[in-house]
């Protein structure tokens, strides 16, 4: 009976994504933890290094700075071995409502997303709702052929402004 | 390096821009298509060299090319709704990458949190 509920308790998490609309881009997943928990791990640098970069992206962090407040600015530094130069991703925090709301602007290229991340929390789960807004089609368009996922926005701009050229 | 499962293509992409003479095969199929003869000739190629670059491009997913008879056509690629599938693919699997991680980091932070609670209340 333990057994039983122990595997219906703990089903494969699963992320999934959609296009929700022309320039917006949705992530779900549910957590097996108090929204408190899962909020704390999107917004203390020392945790957010932890998790933001698995081993298999090949990239690791150089620093790590997140004043998470609304109106405050991050700068994530990090590096490949690839690359001679480090990646600097930064934006600014528009709206911090723990442990429900985030939502922070993605700077570090034009016509970057503005990111919303959501918690919402039932029976010590937490569901979160992930969503990438882009300034127009033109620029979720411009990601989906740049190939560029956000994980490396700096190189593949160089990609996607390339292939502008080419337009 | 260990790499289970990397999103597809990262290293691809990077591969394939890294190289002035792709760059040149990138721009030059913007403006029209080209046959890999004609590229070759174009960057002073031997044509095994040229369909090695091609290659490249290919699996980057920029280049998608054609045999009709015996010539070899190339075009951009990476436009369309599978190109669209397959860039949201990639966008999943970075987040369930980073999820995977995360779960970790919540586990632990439940732990600390309960064992507090013990050390609190003795």
């Amino acid at each position: 009976m333990d057994a039983m509920r122990a595997s219906e308790q703990m089903p494969t998490p699963l992320t999934r994504t959609d296009r929700r609309s022309d320039r917006e881009v949705v992530v779900t997943r549910t957590f097996d933890g108090p929204a408190r928990l899962v909020f704390e791990a999107w917004t203390r640098p020392e945790l957010i290094m932890k998790w933001w970069t698995p081993a298999s992206f090949g990239i690791t962090f150089i620093s790590c700075e997140a004043d998470v407040r609304t109106g405050g600015t991050y700068r994530f530094v990090m590096g490949h071995p690839d690359f001679d130069q480090p990646m600097a991703f930064v934006g600014r925090y528009l709206e911090v409502d723990p442990p429900r709301r985030l939502v922070w602007t993605n700077e570090e290229a034009a016509d970057g997303s503005v990111t919303t991340v959501t918690f919402e929390e039932r029976d010590g789960k937490t569901h979160l709702v992930l969503t990438d807004v882009y300034p127009s089609k033109a620029a979720l368009d411009e990601a989906l052929a740049s190939g560029g996922i956000g994980a490396f926005p700096e190189q593949f701009d160089q990609l996607a402004l390339l292939l502008k050229g080419l337009n | 390096m260990v790499q289970f499962n990397p999103p597809p293509r990262f290293d691809t992409s990077f591969a394939a821009i890294s190289d002035a003479t792709r760059r040149g095969v990138l721009e030059q199929l913007g403006r029209s298509d080209a046959s890999i003869t004609e590229l070759a000739e174009r960057f002073d190629m031997t044509l095994t060299g040229m369909k090695k670059h091609v290659s490249v491009l290919e699996q980057a997913g920029l280049v998608t090319s054609r045999k009709v008879g015996r010539v070899r056509t190339c075009s951009l690629g990476g436009r369309g709704l599978e190109e669209e599938a397959a860039w949201i693919e990639r966008y999943r699997q970075m987040w369930a990458a980073r999820f995977a991680e995360l779960d970790k980091i919540v586990e632990q932070l439940k732990q600390k949190e309960k064992s507090d609670g013990r050390n609190a209340s003795k």
